[in-house]
């Protein structure tokens, strides 16, 4: 024991230890610490529970009345003899969605937000305790419809799909690149209203996400009429495969974009640097 | 919106820093961020002014630093700025094969702790 190290003191007598009085100085510490670590932290649990029991989980991110309630039935009752899905809802208000959902005869939870405008990581853990995941090949989580907040927050899903309906304008990604471009596959989608509208171009929106240096597939679709569905049925089916391939060689994946911010800021070791200060 | 909920985390980490340093205070706080982070500089600004009260950060500076956005294009191994955030093609051959080198953080760069 000595006085150096600081080895003589011990839970017993730490109490006793008084600072001593020095001149007041300003130390500046380089941090490089993510400001959504928290978040982050939870998502990884999340992917890890999802993935231990095998399920694929997809994120759906759009405006308010794009038609991702749509989309969802529509897949349920196209796929229902060739993969088991259930689904969480997010919404500031109402069962509504949910209540389609089971509709269809599958397992869905609503999380009701209040006002905040976006899902997170520690909603999802909270909403996971409600989804058998044993009984399920894919967790769809539908998010608060909001072309903001939302792409900021990883849950602990495996793919992130976009939606734009042809309503809602062909400049949606040059407006909005954030959300676009963390898509993973775009959905274009009500095309059976196409004809009413005059204005849509959907070659014109496929630059526009194109401008985003997105590698995603872009699929022009209609849940109403069915027309385009299949390719999209084909992406999903192709998830999941490739999914229980690498949940075998026990392999991970997160969205593309978490992927790509992950890998460029990876953690800078801390740094502590003291400054004169006047 | 999501602004204040980051602020919250922001705190947590400030405060956390100013305890195992044993600080007074914190004098200055240093956040870093990026056009395709999704955050609002001002926002989160307005933001720290209702997180701060009452914590050890009450009185520090708080310093938003944007960065450019840089992408790295895969086919001409040209490095450039994208004029906008919406247009992240390479600035040599406009091909759309391109990766982020900067321009998404969102980052607590730096504190300064009164001892």
């Amino acid at each position: 024991m000595c006085n150096t190290c600081g080895c003589n003191v011990t839970d017993g007598n730490r109490h006793l230890l008084s600072i001593p009085h020095q001149q007041k100085s300003v130390t500046a510490i380089t941090v490089l610490s993510n400001l959504l670590k928290h978040n982050d932290q939870q998502a990884d649990q999340n992917r890890a529970s999802i993935e231990s029991h095998g399920v694929l989980a997809i994120n759906l991110m759009s405006s308010p009345g794009s038609g991702k309630t749509a989309l969802l039935e529509a897949t349920i009752q196209k796929l229902k003899h060739k993969l088991s899905i259930a689904v969480i809802e997010g919404d500031l208000e109402t069962e509504n969605d949910a209540d389609r959902i089971r509709a269809q005869g599958v397992q869905a939870y609503q999380i009701t937000t209040g006002t905040a405008c976006h899902l997170d990581a520690h909603l999802i853990q909270q909403a996971l305790t409600h989804i058998r995941l044993d009984e399920i090949d894919v967790l769809f989580i539908e998010n608060v419809g909001n072309l903001v907040c939302p792409a900021s927050f990883d849950l602990g899903h495996h793919r992130n799909v976009t939606l734009l309906s042809v309503t809602e304008g062909d400049d949606k990604p040059a407006k909005y690149p954030v959300m676009f471009r963390a898509s993973d596959v775009m959905l274009i989608t009500k095309t059976d209203l196409l004809p009413y509208l005059g204005d849509f171009s959907v070659e014109k929106a496929i630059r526009y996400q194109h401008e985003l240096a997105s590698q995603a597939p872009v699929l022009a679709l209609s849940s109403r009429s069915g027309e385009g569905f299949d390719a999209w049925l084909q992406w999903l089916e192709q998830e999941v495969s490739q999914h229980k391939i690498r949940i075998q060689q026990q392999q991970s994946i997160k969205p593309t974009i978490q992927a790509e911010g992950q890998q460029l800021h990876q953690q800078e070791p801390v740094r502590f640097r003291p400054v004169a200060r006047a | 919106m999501h602004e204040l909920s980051l602020c919250a985390d922001l705190m947590d980490q400030v405060t956390a820093l100013a305890k195992t340093h044993q600080a007074e205070k914190v004098v200055r706080i240093v956040v870093k961020i990026g056009p395709l982070a999704g955050v609002e500089p001002h926002l989160l600004e307005s933001a720290f002014t209702i997180s701060c009260a009452g914590t050890l950060a009450e009185e520090a500076e708080f310093i938003t630093e944007s960065l450019p956005i840089r992408v790295l294009c895969n086919v001409c191994a040209a490095e450039t700025e994208a004029p906008r955030s919406n247009h992240l093609l390479c600035g040599e051959c406009a091909s759309a094969n391109t990766q982020l080198l900067s321009g998404d953080e969102l980052i607590l760069a730096q504190v300064e702790l009164l001892n």
